[in-house]
């Protein structure tokens, strides 16, 4: 490149994730219908009572509509060309990862997430999900020590049956919108974690999320209960192959927090995000949201986003038990075609509830990246306070960022507080450092850093130095 | 300090360079040898600021023709970080907030790529802060001024002596330093001209732009030339500039209008080029 080129000549970095594991899957053949709910029922050998709950979800899904109102655009999604199951043809779950196909050991392993006992990671327990199924769970008798079950959803099902029955849907209702409809009616897998009264969980948790089908949507579901007095920090990243279709993903996670219990979730979202032109990529509608039931209870939700085509996401907390906090920290990255409609909603119902949400959101390319939240103070939330504060930052002229905050109050002593402010990453700026001698690349990441950094402080460590290696790479040729 | 011996660090021939398809840098010759002081003076929008970028390597702007030798290495292949590494500098006019960038990093870093350059230590955090509190001095600037992002919310003469912070910590070859004497009030000019003066060696050379003979006063130039229209018009010494102070740049139009005359191809150019006010 000579001085005379501009950034935009530097060539994009690709997909470091894309490439497909060739493994044997069981597929069920494509559509929905009530058959279908079933057969996944069956195959997952299911009480009941989950039957039940998947068929009153399906139900109440066909009476209901797409959502409209978030600020992205796609062709409409043929929900009956999608199949609702793939697993690897591996039976049974292994007892023991030896047993388990090498081939998807080796897939994790070049995800950066080794299984085996020799190579795992010291400090984090690992449910590793491919496609529909959960393939392994490392230190669960670890775990088991200190009364913590961390396990597949599926397994859950069988072996802890009464939380399951007693938490599930108990904070995201089935029919609470027509992506967790959809989930709850042909959910596959996911992880199921429980901290008992009074344990502080001895390790990270931590779920790893790999799509490896084309035509196969993903539906996983997450339930977290830490009980009273209990905490956990438990982190989830995901990545997909790159396919030129669209790939549909509706997870739920519901977190349950008891009294003076605490849930810190992080996740990085690394889902394949189309190419330049926009072809391909994950739709990535997700409902997350977390229930402070007992007092002094703590949510804190933190995400980086930086991939899928489509992301329409508001990790939330219901503040019901007094004194209790949550927290919502955001990182949203659009490039290229990709389009963002994320943030966060906070419904204050207990008196003295405090809540923060700091959203960063980074659009570069020809994308859109809109902040989307709502803070509701509830009749009987004396003394309250919110405090929000949304920055987006523009890389290039092309790319558009809103903010959509709504604000709600039926109790006038509660304290809403809100900031926002937009900034672009201007080639004056880019110039400045370079002509210091710092190469184009490290000057967007100084930057770049600079502007999340009140998110990235509440990430993990080693995910921290991740987020912001992803978010360098994301942004490659995108500063013209 | 003229040694027709010294070695020759920046040889600059017939630029031209256009932005936005608008030529603005009408053919520069220019010679600096180390231990030179150079000021380079000239009406608003002669193209000064220009010619600073277009050496530093400023992508808006485009070399349409001409030259520029740094140590006799061709200085326009390089991109503008490695431009800064070889020991080119530019003290901006008009230094850009960098917010969220902790100026503290910002300067460990500039002066980390430029020491690996001249085949120096890495300085890690506190070898670094050892380094930086002593060049401070400098420009006696506060400490505190680390702390803060890159330029943001420092007044106009705190941003100049932040430039010339840099300058001390990446020890150039050449520096460029635009306008570094305005918006400084009194006490400032003296401080960062002494500083500029405190730098300056046999080795390396400065190329001063400036509008005002009170810079002048404190660092004696070496040479001093007058651009106009994208051209360096005239060059003397530094009576030269106490010539300009007193009468001013009147004497361009007519030097211009000569120029112009010579050579009629130029000057459809020439005029097109320039702005209402340069021409009323
Ligand atoms: N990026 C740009 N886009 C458009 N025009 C430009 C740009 N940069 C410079 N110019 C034009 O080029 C001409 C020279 O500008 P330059 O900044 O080099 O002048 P200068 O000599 O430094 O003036 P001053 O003394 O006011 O600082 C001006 O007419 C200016 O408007
Ligand atoms: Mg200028």
């Amino acid at each position: 490149m000579t001085s005379a080129a501009t950034v935009g000549d530097l060539v994009s970095q690709p997909y470091k994730y894309g490439f497909v594991t060739d493994i044997e899957t069981e597929k069920i053949a494509k559509g929905l219908s009530e058959d279908v709910v079933r057969l996944i029922s069956a195959k997952k050998e299911e009480p009941a009572f989950l039957l039940d709950f998947r068929l009153r979800a399906y139900r109440q899904w066909l009476q209901m509509e797409e959502p409209d109102w978030a600020a992205i655009g796609h062709p409409s999604i043929d929900y009956q060309n999608i199949i609702y199951y793939a697993a690897p043809k591996q039976q049974v779950k292994k007892a023991s990862l030896d047993e388990v196909d090498p081939k998807l050991l080796e897939t994790f392993e070049k995800l950066g997430i080794p299984l085996s006992e020799q190579k795992r990671l010291s400090n984090v327990a690992v449910d590793a999900v491919f496609d529909s199924v959960s393939i392994a769970t490392t230190y669960k008798e670890k775990l088991a020590e200190h009364g913590v079950i961390f396990c597949s959803i599926s397994e859950a099902v069988k072996d802890h049956a009464e939380l399951i029955e007693r938490y599930l849907g108990s904070v995201v209702p089935s029919n609470d919108n027509y992506f967790s409809a959809l989930n709850s009616a042909v959910f596959s897998d996911g992880s199921f974690v429980f901290i008992p009264r009074g344990v502080t969980c001895p390790m990270d948790l931590s779920t790893y999320f790999r799509i490896n089908s084309g035509d196969t949507g993903q539906f996983e579901r997450t339930l977290i209960v830490a009980e009273e007095g209990a905490s956990v920090s438990y982190l989830e990243g995901c990545t997909a192959p790159m396919f030129d279709t669209n790939q549909l993903h509706a997870a739920v996670v519901e977190l349950i927090v008891l009294e003076d219990a605490s849930i810190k979730y992080s996740t990085v979202q690394n889902w394949y995000a189309g190419d330049e032109k926009g072809v391909g990529g994950i739709y990535n509608f997700v409902t997350k949201r977390g229930h402070c039931r007992g007092d002094r209870s703590h949510i804190s939700w933190t995400q980086v986003e930086t991939g899928s085509a489509i992301t329409w996401k508001y990790p939330s907390c219901v503040l019901q038990g007094a004194d209790s906090v949550g927290e919502f920290y955001s990182v949203a990255l659009t490039n290229n075609r990709q389009q963002a409609d994320t943030g966060s909603k906070m419904i204050h119902v207990g008196p003295r509830t405090r809540s923060t949400i700091v959203s960063k959101g980074i659009s570069a390319g020809h994308s859109s990246n809109s902040y989307r939240g709502l803070v509701q103070m509830g009749p009987k939330a004396v003394g309250a306070r919110n405090y929000s504060q949304c920055d987006s930052m523009l890389i290039g002229d092309q790319a558009a960022a809103n903010t959509y905050p709504y604000i709600r109050s039926q109790q006038p002593d509660a304290s809403i507080e809100h900031e926002a402010s937009t900034c672009r990453i201007s080639a004056d700026q880019l110039f400045y450092l370079q002509s210091r001698g710092i190469g184009f690349e490290e000057a967007v990441s100084m930057m770049v850093s600079g502007f999340c950094r009140d998110v990235f402080n509440q990430l993990p460590l080693e995910f921290a130095a991740e987020a912001d290696k992803l978010l360098a790479l994301k942004l490659e040729g995108s500063v013209g | 300090m003229i040694r027709p011996d010294a070695p020759v660090l920046l040889e600059i021939c017939d630029l031209r360079a256009s932005v936005e398809e608008q030529p603005i840098l009408k053919g520069v010759n220019l010679t600096i040898r180390a231990g030179e002081i150079h000021a380079v003076m000239g009406r608003n929008g002669s193209g000064k600021s220009t010619l600073s970028k277009v050496l530093a390597g400023h992508p808006a702007y485009r070399v349409t023709a001409g030259s520029v030798h740094y140590r006799g290495e061709d200085l326009l292949a390089l991109l503008p970080e490695q431009r800064a590494r070889i020991g080119l500098f530019l003290g901006f006019q008009y230094p850009v907030e960098i917010p969220g960038v902790s100026n503290l990093e910002f300067l460990r870093v500039a002066t980390n790529a430029r020491r690996q350059e001249q085949g120096l230590e890495e300085l890690d955090t506190f070898a670094f802060e050892d380094l930086v509190r002593e060049r401070l001095k400098v420009v006696q600037m506060d400490p505190a001024f680390l702390e803060r992002s890159v330029n943001e919310g420092f007044s106009g003469g705190e941003k100049k002596r932040n430039e010339i912070l840099q300058m001390a910590l990446l020890d150039p070859l050449v520096a460029i330093l635009d306008e570094t004497d305005s918006g400084l009030d009194i006490d400032a000019l003296r401080i960062v001209a002494g500083g500029v003066n405190q730098l300056a060696s046999a080795a390396n050379a400065t190329l001063l732009i400036t509008h005002y003979q009170r810079l002048l006063d404190v660092i004696t130039p070496d040479y001093v030339h007058v651009m106009a229209a994208g051209q360096i018009l005239r060059t003397g010494g530094k009576e030269l500039a106490l010539e300009l102070e007193e009468s001013g740049y009147d004497w361009v139009d007519a030097e211009l209008e000569r120029l112009e005359a010579s050579a009629p191809e130029g000057l459809a150019a020439a005029q097109a080029s320039r702005t209402p006010a340069e021409v009323g």
